[in-house]
């Protein structure tokens, strides 16, 4: 069950402006019956730029449906420069906020509201001429790099949960991680990680990764001491090591594997390992 | 008998079941004053223990088992995970497990981590279903090899209640020497079974799909089967499941499991009639909805119907505005972006998938609850159309 406010409930039960205005000056339509929800924005603007109707029609669950009609409310008697300025965050504010995995019904508004004004104005919708990156959802680079940026996004879930990216076959899931490296400047790669979900990896991926970590985060540290290690094995979540030179002899050599190796792979390769060494 | 919760028309059995006021009489005591440990020497221990025989009995009685061939679990995913594992752990050389596309995920994902998390060690052959839900038993016969170590195969479905032909796919199992599992949650109480005539090996069941509480299932294992823990400890179940037993429950499920037997004919024709009253009037009132699931082959409580071109969480949370429980397989309802697995493999088109709306009753249902579903729902449906830019009514 999910935690909708009253606002939400409020706007879901007795949703307001619904319906299609004729001859509309702009249409925004978004989403398709395969994603599961949908939105057609219709606006009404007059000859001094202002939005003096809105009305909307939408098929999706309860948080589209409100996002939608809390939208129509939030646009009437702006000025169309103003209604530009609506960002995602600002639709589910005004519903008192969204649960986190439903933020992209309030992007479906937003992107609803910037198709219809494109519409008005004649121009090309600009998110959706970037390159499209989730193929099951249709949704492009340009899309995943402004909710990266605006609504702070730090993980591929926060990705698919703002614009469903990577919710469908989760092929997409390396050019997100990608992107969100990215975007996110200013950051080292290396913190990323952390705060990528959990997704499993075949053994394969899991030996190439903590191969990688091995060689940039742990070795070196080792080798100024005048050790190494070396990967032994890998066993589904067990990690098979082998200490080398004066870590071998070190009577620290188990705070090292637990402590030091095992917390560094647990935070960049997968939080369930578990290292042993070899005997 | 009063009800449960007068504000509230259940139609979610097969999320879960209301617990039947006379297993909780069966299990107070065990709540209460006879709080001894089964295993002890003493005699107030003692007695727990007899009524823990008394509820595996009775356990049996329902499956046409025997009580030895009965484990009490914590639930059905123990299990299931008990049942597969056993079989892998038995036959450490075989490498396949054949499943279908649309096992509840406590076997689903189970097989997915064996397959992947373990490097590809295993390999899973996942039938198909055909748009009704139905197996292709050619394409079953073909999958049995001699790597097989078991086959897992839901007797009833969850979403739609349709029933897999688990006795005819047991026998061909058997015969080949490949162990055979069946997640009988759903069918167990709701049809009849007689575990003795049938080649099935390992079987599921949950306590709280049968009017018993949470946390208690039950894995039949066949005698002369083989058979390694999942959980190791003392010697509770004849050390077949370690831990100390959830006495309360096990003797509330036994008494369930009575109730069930009791109730078998009225599950099968009052609840069935209620069920396709239900059923028939939404499928002839409300236009362009379809019904999901093979007509017959199928549990007799369950509808799983589609509305098309509306989405499944905003039908639920208007039906709930009157009090009415029910599911859904759409996206929304499930925190993931798309729809039921289930209907996915049937080829159910996404117009209708996101649509979906699974009433589950039991016999607790009376004609009046769905008469007054039958009132409410049109409207429901007709006011989401109204907002649905697809709608073309």
């Amino acid at each position: 069950m999910w935690e909708y406010t009253d606002k939400v409930q409020e706007h879901f039960l007795t949703p307001q402006n619904v319906g299609e205005i004729d001859n509309p000056s702009g249409t925004g339509d978004v989403g398709s019956l395969a994603c599961g929800d949908a939105l057609k924005l219709t606006l009404k603007i007059d000859t001094n730029d202002i939005i003096i109707d809105a009305k909307f029609k939408t098929f999706g669950c309860a948080s589209a449906i409100a996002s939608s009609s809390v939208l129509t409310e939030m646009v009437k008697g702006l000025k169309v420069d103003e209604a530009a300025k609506i960002t995602n965050e600002d639709i589910a504010q005004a519903l008192g906020g969204l649960p986190k995995e439903k933020m992209h019904c309030s992007v479906m508004g937003r992107e609803a509201l910037e198709a219809a004004i494109a519409d008005y104005r004649g121009l090309k919708l600009p998110m959706a001429e970037g390159e499209v990156v989730c193929e099951c959802f249709g949704v492009t680079d340009l899309e995943i790099i402004r909710a990266i940026k605006e609504s702070s996004l730090r993980s591929i879930e926060e990705i698919t949960n703002f614009t469903k990216a990577g919710g469908g076959c989760g092929k997409c899931e390396e050019k997100l991680r990608k992107i969100l490296i990215e975007t996110v400047s200013g950051k080292s790669e290396i913190s990323i990680p952390q705060i990528f979900p959990q997704k499993k990896m075949t053994s394969l991926q899991k030996i190439k990764k903590i191969e990688e970590v091995l060689e940039r985060e742990i070795r070196p540290g080792l080798k100024k001491d005048g050790g190494d290690i070396e990967l032994i094995d890998v066993d589904g979540d067990f990690v098979i090591v082998s200490l080398r030179g004066a870590c071998k002899s070190c009577s620290k050599s188990q705070t090292t594997i637990k402590e030091y190796v095992e917390k560094k792979l647990r935070e960049l390769v997968l939080a369930s390992l578990i290292v042993e060494e070899n005997n | 008998m009063a009800a449960a919760n007068p504000n509230v028309i259940y139609m979610d059995n097969n999320a879960t079941t209301r617990v039947a006021p006379e297993v909780v009489e069966a299990m107070m005591p065990f709540l209460t004053e006879s709080y001894g440990n089964p295993s002890s020497m003493h005699t107030f221990g003692g007695l727990v223990g007899q009524s823990i025989k008394d509820a595996r009995c009775n356990v049996a009685s329902l499956l046409g088992a025997e009580p030895e061939e009965i484990t009490f679990t914590s639930c059905g995913t123990e299990s299931d995970s008990t049942a597969i594992l056993s079989a892998l752990r038995t036959f450490p050389e075989k490498r396949h497990i054949v499943t279908t596309r649309v096992e509840h995920p406590a076997v689903k994902n189970l097989c997915e981590n064996l397959e992947t998390v373990t490097g590809h060690k295993y390999r899973v052959t996942r039938l198909k279903v055909d748009a009704e839900g139905m197996l292709d038993m050619a394409e079953y016969e073909a999958s049995l090899t001699e790597d097989t170590a078991i086959v897992s195969v839901m007797w009833a479905n969850n979403e739609t209640g349709v029933i897999f032909p688990v006795a005819e796919m047991a026998k061909m199992a058997k015969q080949r020497g490949i162990l055979f599992h069946t997640d009988a949650v759903q069918a167990v109480g709701k049809i009849a079974i007689d575990l003795k005539r049938l080649d099935i090996d390992f079987l599921s069941l949950s306590g709280h799909k049968l009017h018993a509480p949470k946390g208690v299932g039950v894995l039949y294992i066949k005698r002369g089967t083989l058979f390694v823990p999942f959980m190791e400890g003392g010697h509770q179940e004849h050390g077949r499941r370690g831990g100390t037993e959830n006495v309360a429950s096990i003797v509330g499920l036994g008494r369930a499991c009575e109730l069930a037997a009791e109730k078998m004919v009225d599950e099968n024709s009052r609840v069935k009639q209620l069920r396709d009253r239900l059923e028939g009037n939404l499928l002839e009132i409300i236009p362009k909805s379809m019904l999901n699931g093979h007509k017959t082959e199928r549990l007799p409580n369950t509808a799983n119907i589609s509305f098309e071109y509306v989405e499944g969480e905003a039908i639920l949370l208007h039906m709930n505005q009157h009090g009415i429980c029910a599911s859904s397989g759409s996206a929304c309802t499930s925190g993931s972006l798309e729809p039921s697995h289930v209907l996915r493999a049937m080829g159910v088109p996404f117009t209708a998938a996101h649509g979906s709306i699974r009433f589950s009753l039991s016999v607790y249902n009376t004609v009046d609850e769905v008469d007054l579903v039958i009132a409410k729902m049109p409207a429901i449906i007709e006011s989401l159309r109204k907002l649905s830019p697809f709608w073309k009514g």
